[in-house]
């Protein structure tokens, strides 16, 4: 018994496959989704997909969006989301030290450029994170932090 | 007839334009190359988006479950939004967008104020006359989400505040390199039924049988996907356009510069004709004179 997951973000597919269960980042809190599950709509907050399909687990960062889960299918609909395997930490790196120099250097006065910024900083971090938490045998090195 | 030397000059002069055209030929070719990937990038969540605002739409009551869901009962005010392109030299491609716009809403039953986004579209629309209340132009030659989603947020806005009861996208479709349709599109209320801006996946599963359980709130999720996926409608339509418009340019600059390839063929025929003209006329005289000379 398994339960179909689809994981698009805006400019492509991330993950699309049979797996045995999906555990997602709920606005009110995790939750697992396992095949014959009601069907519910939820936004999702910043933090880590867990798939797990014949005994091996699959994680995705995913930052922010909207889930919806279907009896047979769970659709997650991100506002960016990658495999932990694919994230190149350099360039998550150096996006991070992009927004922070640009919030150090004021706020910006347009709200629109100030929540990119912002954006762009917690998007990295996040990917950051998930790196160095969950990445198989990966240490960043030279981080302290 | 004109002299050899008028005709030398016409003749760079239509080389030059030739020369012109294809390197804009060339550098559309990469454009709709790169536009078309664009499209095709954000067609998978566009489709999964609009099937999930379906989904909800299904769900019962969907008139009181939002106001950007809801019908009007009288309709007053109309919204047009009018994608063209920044620049010319595209064929008929922003004319035609005008053109279907002046036959589709000059007889509007009631008053109708257009957003144009395009630079094209702005100028033939203010000299039409038509009340144009904001102008999105100068986009980037490959824009983000972020950069059209105020578009969206605009139409959405005067939606919400009454100022208008019905919004209308006109874009063009582009279907391939041959051919792009100008095509409208409703955008609020959202019309769910018929097709959608993407294809359907027939028969993938039924739609949900019970009714959702939300998290958070019902109303805070709504009000967060509902503007969010039509502002996606914008976006996608923007894409769609641009693709579009490339193609119109492309294929307008190959005929454009097939066009003068004929005509300095053309040209460079009567020119040595003219030549030759002047050579046998030159020829004739020193003949003419040296036999004048013998004879004497």
């Amino acid at each position: 018994m398994t339960i179909r997951c689809e994981i698009v973000s805006q400019d492509r597919t991330v993950f699309e496959g049979d797996v045995d269960i999906v555990v997602l980042p709920g606005a009110d809190g995790e939750m697992g989704i396992l095949p014959k599950h009601s069907p519910v709509l939820t936004t999702l907050k910043y933090g880590i997909i867990k798939i797990r399909r014949g005994g091996k687990e699959e994680l995705f960062t995913v930052a922010g969006g909207v889930a919806e889960v279907q009896p047979d299918i769970v659709t997650v609909l991100a506002d960016a989301a990658e495999n932990i395997e694919e994230i190149d930490v350099e360039r998550a790196e150096a996006a991070r030290k992009r927004a922070e120099e640009a919030l150090a250097k004021g706020v910006p006065a347009d709200t629109d450029a100030y929540l990119a910024v912002e954006a762009a900083l917690r998007r990295s971090n996040l990917r950051i994170d998930a790196v160095r938490r969950y990445r198989r045998g990966s240490r960043i090195p030279g981080s302290e932090s | 007839m004109a002299s050899a030397r008028e005709m030398r000059l016409r003749i760079r002069s239509v080389k030059n334009i030739a020369q012109v055209t294809r390197a804009l030929e060339t550098v559309s070719a990469s454009k709709v190359r790169k536009a078309i990937a664009a499209v095709t990038a954000t067609r998978p969540y566009a489709t999964k988006a609009w099937q999930v605002l379906k989904h909800v739409a299904q769900q019962p009551g969907r008139e009181s479950l939002h106001p950007l869901l809801a019908e009007r009962t009288s309709v007053n005010k109309t919204l047009v939004v009018v994608i063209t392109g920044d620049r010319g030299l595209a064929g008929a491609y922003n004319s035609n967008v005008i053109r279907f716009v002046a036959s589709r809403f000059d007889n509007h039953p009631v008053p109708v104020k257009y957003i144009a986004v395009g630079r094209k579209g702005r100028d033939l629309l203010i000299r039409r006359r038509k009340n144009v209340i904001a102008d999105f132009s100068n986009l980037p030659a490959a824009p983000s989400f972020a950069d059209v989603s105020a578009i969206g947020r605009l139409a959405v806005d005067e939606f919400m505040k009454g100022e208008v009861d019905e919004v209308y996208l006109v874009y063009t479709d582009f279907v391939n390199m041959a051919r792009q349709v100008t095509t409208v599109k409703k955008l609020l209320p959202l019309e769910l039924v018929g097709e959608g801006l993407v294809e359907d996946f027939g028969g993938q599963h039924n739609g949900p049988q019970a009714a959702y359980e939300y998290e958070p709130e019902m109303n805070e999720i709504l009000d967060e996907i509902i503007p969010r996926f039509t502002a996606l409608q914008v976006y996608q339509a923007v894409l769609e356009s641009l693709a579009s418009e490339h193609a119109a340019r492309m294929v307008a600059m190959r005929n454009a510069t097939d066009n003068a390839k004929e005509l300095v063929g053309e040209l460079q025929l009567a020119y040595n004709k003219v030549r030759q003209q002047t050579i046998t006329n030159d020829i004739l005289d020193i003949v003419g004179g040296a036999e004048a000379l013998a004879a004497k």
